[in-house]
């Protein structure tokens, strides 16, 4: 049993480092596609560009333009004579929000009036339409925040004294800055290692298969349980490797902390290569060809990273779906990544996320292994 | 026929995929040491009969028993002591010769002592002996048949199952990969082999001639033609078209084939034909440069009883 699985171990590590591409498909693609996660991956919304259309030409309006322009979360690029241009800016894309303030607005705002700025958002992606009028709304109340103190002050300084305020403090815990770079940074590792272990394993023995391999070693001894072993094992510590590369990247060049501990991190990314381990053997199981088998490998990823909270919290989803995510072992590995580098937590808050990923990759493996059989049919 | 010990027994055996049956009923029985023709056309079961015989396909019914073990019920039991070449080329192109050679020896548990004897004298009869170093892949069609059976001989097995092993083979590699084949008999080795080279048919000492899935007949190749009803004359012409279209039909004429450089006809009695098919040729203003009777081929033998056997159906 142990002579046969080293062998086969040898040759498939043999294969493996044999090919220039394939060498380099291991290792380059991950630390890359790290970079670029790491980059472009991200929540936040700043520089939106933004068109501005003043009818009102006064010191007030001024005023509050200049808000705009003074802000990060603005780009001012286009200044318009006329409201009618608005439309093909936006459509062209070269502004996301337009603000129109029409004739008569510093005198409203002098008088006390109640006046109106008009805000137009390309909603086409919802969330910068809202984050961005969520800005407009910040800088316009400040804006008439000072004014109606300015009035009080002229017109009834002591009523300001007696005036309630509210003040906010904010603690946020983990990320004290709230950037979303730490936030995907650990995440982007769990899609990494999905998509990587899991087409390989898949790839590798739907090959075997269509290249007519498999026919040949049926017919040898060697057990069902000594094929499929020589073939996860190498991409079990390619994938190990690969996680210790990205997580490397994570923590050296993002600067993203590993607060936990980097035990409990192993255990949990071992436990995770279970899982994919156990979804790319059952993709080789139902596919007879390479193409068949990146279709069917598609058809896991993308949900396996919808539904596991890498982007979108799994809290706001209908309540079916979040019901779903509990078989997506990327949601457990997801909440062990972060709860590992950012909230330092060990054991003792992770161990039913662990245990998930037992359960999970040892039921994908089980099934998965005896979908294998040993025959053509 | 009772007590003698059979190496490769089939009985009844039955596979049909999604309601076509692909071999039906099947049944023969190869002795020690024989090498045994499964011959048919493209289509005929041939490939299925060795995928049930190596344990890799489960038989729908029937049963074989190979090298002593029951390969329907208990499939792995006779995986040590066989070796099944399928057609298509299975070893790992990005391995060298000797890698490939390494894996198989050691995934049979061969010794390395055994396994160095063995493989330098497999590929020196292969005349393979530079190429241990170079990849598989690299290797030309024939060369990596022969890589195939080398790897497939290094456990030193009691039964081959060659799936047509020179299908697409130059005749030199054909040549070298046959003088293995019989330079194993005398080491007591059972060759059980499919062909579609009607020529390699002669070699064997039995040959099964299957179609769709049924044995038409088997004997041995010589025995086969002996029983051969009626005559085959060769007409050697250049016109063998235009005199095909003329005789076909033709009363007391079974079968017309086009040959390389006539034609064969399979006839009743040759003695009284030949004359009346010279009138029909001379008649139709077609020439032709001798019409006489030989020696029936496999391919004669093949033809008769695929289009007798279409025949039969018909009517």
């Amino acid at each position: 049993m142990i002579g046969r699985l080293r062998h086969m171990l040898i040759k498939e590590f043999i294969q493996v480092f044999r090919d220039k591409r394939a060498r380099f498909f291991l290792f380059g693609p991950p630390i890359i596609q790290m970079l670029i996660f790491g980059y472009a991956a991200t929540l936040e919304i700043k520089h939106v560009p933004t068109a501005i259309v003043d009818y009102d030409n006064s010191q007030v309006s001024r005023d509050l333009i200049s808000r705009f322009t003074a802000s990060r979360y603005f780009d001012v690029r286009h200044r318009l004579a006329d409201s009618r241009q608005i439309a093909a800016v936006i459509e062209r894309g070269d502004a996301v929000l337009a603000i129109q303030i029409n004739a008569g607005f510093a005198r409203r705002v002098r008088k006390g009036q109640v006046a109106h700025v008009q805000v137009i958002v390309d909603s086409s992606n919802s969330n910068t339409a809202l984050v961005g009028l969520g800005y407009v709304n910040e800088v316009t109340g400040a804006f008439a925040g000072d004014y109606q103190l300015e009035t009080l002050q002229r017109t009834s300084p002591l009523a300001i004294a007696r005036m309630p305020k509210i003040v906010l403090d904010r603690r946020p815990w983990y990320n004290t800055d709230m950037s979303s770079q730490w936030f995907f940074v650990p995440g982007v590792i769990g899609n990494l290692l999905l998509v990587i272990v899991m087409t390989l394993t898949a790839f590798a023995v739907v090959r075997e298969r269509e290249i007519g391999t498999l026919e040949q070693i049926m017919v040898t001894p060697i057990r069902r349980a000594e094929f499929i072993l020589g073939k996860t094992i190498p991409f079990f510590l390619i994938g190990l490797f690969d996680a210790l590369l990205i997580s490397s990247v994570g923590t050296l060049w993002f600067k993203v902390p590993l607060r936990g501990s980097l035990a409990v991190l192993t255990l949990g990314t071992v436990l995770f290569l279970f899982c994919v381990l156990g979804i790319g053997l059952f993709i080789s199981t139902v596919s007879l060809t390479q193409q068949q088998a990146m279709v069917t490998g598609f058809f896991f990823i993308m949900p396996s990273i919808i539904f596991s909270g890498f982007g979108s919290p799994i809290s706001s989803m209908p309540t079916f779906l979040q019901y779903l995510t509990y078989i997506n072992p990327m949601r457990y590995y997801q909440t062990v990544l972060r709860g590992i580098y950012l909230k330092g937590v060990g054991l003792e808050a992770l161990w039913p996320h662990l245990a998930a990923m037992a359960l999970i990759g040892g039921v994908m493996l089980t099934i998965s292994i005896l979908r294998f059989h040993k025959s053509l049919e | 026929m009772t007590g003698v010990p059979y190496t490769i027994e089939v009985h009844e055996l039955t596979k049909s995929f999604s309601g076509v049956v692909a071999v039906d009923h099947l049944s023969f029985s190869i002795s020690k040491g024989e090498i045994f023709g499964l011959v048919g056309p493209d289509g005929a079961g041939k490939t299925t009969v060795m995928r049930m015989l190596a344990g890799v396909m489960a038989p729908d019914s029937g049963g074989a028993v190979v090298a002593g073990c029951d390969v329907v019920a208990s499939p792995e039991s006779a995986k040590q002591r066989l070796s099944y070449m399928p057609q298509r080329f299975g070893l790992y192109e990005d391995l060298t010769v000797d890698e490939n050679i390494g894996f198989y020896a050691k995934i049979f548990g061969v010794k390395a002592a055994a396994r160095d004897e063995r493989a330098a004298r497999l590929l020196a009869a292969a005349g393979m002996s530079e190429f241990r170093s170079r990849l598989a892949g690299k290797l030309s069609g024939g060369m990596k048949q022969k890589l195939g059976l080398v790897c497939a001989l290094i456990h030193t097995p009691e039964v081959l199952l060659l799936d047509e092993p020179t299908n697409g083979v130059d005749p030199v590699s054909r040549r070298d990969f046959w003088c293995i084949l019989y330079s194993l008999l005398n080491e007591g080795v059972t060759i059980l082999v499919t062909t579609a080279y009607l020529d390699e048919a002669e070699r064997c000492h039995r040959i099964a001639l299957m179609h769709e899935g049924r044995m038409l007949f088997c004997d041995t190749p010589a025995r086969l033609k002996a029983n051969l009803p009626g005559a085959v004359l060769s007409i050697v012409t250049s016109q063998p078209r235009e005199i095909s279209e003329r005789l076909a039909g033709q009363s007391g004429v079974s079968s017309v084939m086009i040959v390389g450089d006539g034609l064969h006809l399979m006839v009743g009695d040759a003695a009284t034909l030949i004359p009346q098919l010279k009138e029909i040729i001379a008649a139709a203003g077609l020439s032709y440069e001798s019409i006489e009777q030989v020696a029936p081929t496999v391919e004669d033998l093949f033809v008769e009883a695929v289009t007798g056997t279409m025949r039969g159906m018909e009517q």
